[in-house]
């Protein structure tokens, strides 16, 4: 496989690909999800620039059904991401050994997270499938793989971003058992974020530290769906258009 | 003080209290809550919530209580092990610094947010704990990953309310921290069964499910007994807790 091409075929792409180049590299620079905590609170995601979202386009929908989708959302992007990783010899050949086992084992949680949040909104919804969100299709060039620090610093903010949703979109789920599953899935991946970081940032304060626990609350960070779904979109991590019209 | 007592005042809860509880949240809580409230302001808004909201929610009162507890005893864990001189090698006094900052900044949010319904800390005695490094980080891996479990076992109780999202906020950050503990340890940041690698096998007991709301998880694509058990991390309920923090109060 020829990196380079992909890479400069990314870069000299048509203006709305260097627009998403452009928004990811803003994004990627600010790593932190300090700043995007000030966008607006409008479930704007995806929507075309007139403010109403194209004909046929998924919505989450509301309630619980909608935090269920916005969670299948954001770990499709995870699982997506750790099988493109885990899935190249290139990539994984950075890695130490011990890193790869790390590697692997994050494919298989968040496989295991996008997976089973499909079998339960599948159920919930007794097989509606116009219910379900459908399997998205991820933009995630090669680019954003070519380093090591590259894959490190994607997987923090993937990881940093999947905590704040979940701890953001907590209070709005209604059932008792979905709230204890998301917070099931939750610690985990906070757990991720930690071994991330300190494999960035090898014993340091990387793992917790006051860019992301404000050090005067010890407290993570939380996001409304409207925020995390802002970042996700700036990125251009998702090229399948939805919209969240019902969540905060 | 009783921590069983605790126990017992959260085991009292009844419908009704959950329905005032239920009723008060939705006027009261989510009309500043939800939108208009910047997530950042959470913590005043937290402590003043909490405070109007006593008369009528005996059983947060005491979640916070029991939160709290939990939180006097880890801060007094790493304050004690920081300060006893050789115990924390130069090379990781920045990663217990870094969780002895947090636990101490749970207990004054806690203490903040209870304000004259605070409780004073117990008297703990962590035995052994710090007579060796490898005894530390055991008793600290045992204390972080206990945490996740508690606050996780009080979901139900919070659901729906500004508590619930300080609460998580918390125990995303006893997750980063019993993951750190875990790879000082030469483990994996996340467990794996019920493994307990050494630290109190109570603490993991419960952890090697691998059904969750009725998906076999080690049914679907690729997955083993061990990823399924890793990718999601259980709860466990104040009785269980409590009979594990107990041991080390005076």
């Amino acid at each position: 496989m020829n990196r380079s091409s992909i890479t400069s075929a990314q870069s000299e792409g048509s203006p709305s690909e260097r627009k998403a180049a452009v928004g990811r590299r803003t994004f990627l620079k600010s790593a932190g999800i300090t700043s995007a905590a000030a966008v607006g609170l409008f479930a704007a995601a995806c929507t075309d620039h007139n403010g109403e979202p194209p004909a046929g386009v998924f919505d989450l929908g509301q309630g619980d059904l909608g935090a269920l989708n916005y969670a299948y959302a954001l770990e499709q992007l995870e699982a997506a991401f750790y099988t493109k990783i885990v899935a190249s010899p290139a990539v994984m050949g950075r890695f130490s050994s011990q890193e790869q086992m790390v590697f692997n084992d994050l494919k298989l949680h968040e496989v295991a997270h996008r997976d089973f949040f499909k079998a339960a909104i599948t159920a919930a919804v007794k097989g509606d499938m116009s219910k379900v969100l459908p399997t998205l299709e991820v933009n995630l060039p090669d680019d954003l793989f070519s380093t090591s620090a590259k894959v490190l610093t994607l997987a923090k903010t993937f990881e940093d971003l999947g905590v704040a949703a979940y701890n953001g979109a907590g209070k709005y789920i209604e059932n008792v058992d979905y709230l204890l599953l998301a917070g099931k899935i939750v610690s985990v991946e906070a757990r991720h974020a930690a071994i991330i970081s300190n494999m960035i940032a090898p014993k340091t304060a990387a793992f917790a530290s006051d860019v992301e626990v404000d050090p005067a609350t010890g407290l993570d960070k939380a996001l409304l769906p409207s925020q995390v779904l802002k970042i996700v979109t700036d990125g251009g991590f998702i090229k399948t258009a939805f919209t969240a019209k019902y969540l905060p | 003080m009783n921590l069983f007592d605790i126990f017992s005042n959260i085991e009292k809860v009844d419908a009704e209290a959950a329905d005032r509880f239920s009723f008060y949240n939705r006027r009261h809580v989510l009309k500043f809550g939800a939108k208009a409230t910047a997530l950042a302001a959470l913590p005043t808004f937290f402590s003043s919530v909490v405070n109007k909201a006593y008369a009528a929610l005996p059983n947060a009162t005491e979640v916070l209580k029991y939160a709290l507890t939990l939180e006097y005893l880890e801060a007094a864990f790493y304050k004690m092990g920081l300060e006893k001189s050789g115990l924390i090698p130069s090379t990781d006094r920045a990663i217990f610094a870094q969780i002895g900052k947090h636990e101490d900044a749970h207990v004054k949010l806690l203490q903040g947010a209870l304000a004259s319904n605070s409780i004073a800390s117990p008297m703990f005695d962590f035995g052994p704990a710090f007579d060796s490094y490898q005894n530390f980080l055991t008793y600290s891996q045992s204390f972080e990953d206990l945490g996740v479990r508690a606050y996780k076992g009080q979901a139900g109780v919070l659901k729906q309310t500004d508590y619930l999202t300080v609460a998580l906020q918390i125990h995303s950050v006893e997750a980063r921290h019993a993951a750190m503990v875990r790879a000082l340890r030469g483990d994996k940041g996340w467990i794996q069964g019920n493994n307990s690698g050494g630290a109190v096998a109570a603490v993991y007991a419960g952890e090697e499910v691998t059904t969750q709301a009725g998906v076999s998880i080690v049914g679907l694509p690729g997955q083993t007994s061990n990823s399924a058990s890793e990718a999601f991390d259980e709860p466990l309920d104040e009785k269980a807790v409590l009979a594990l923090a107990g041991a080390f109060i005076k």
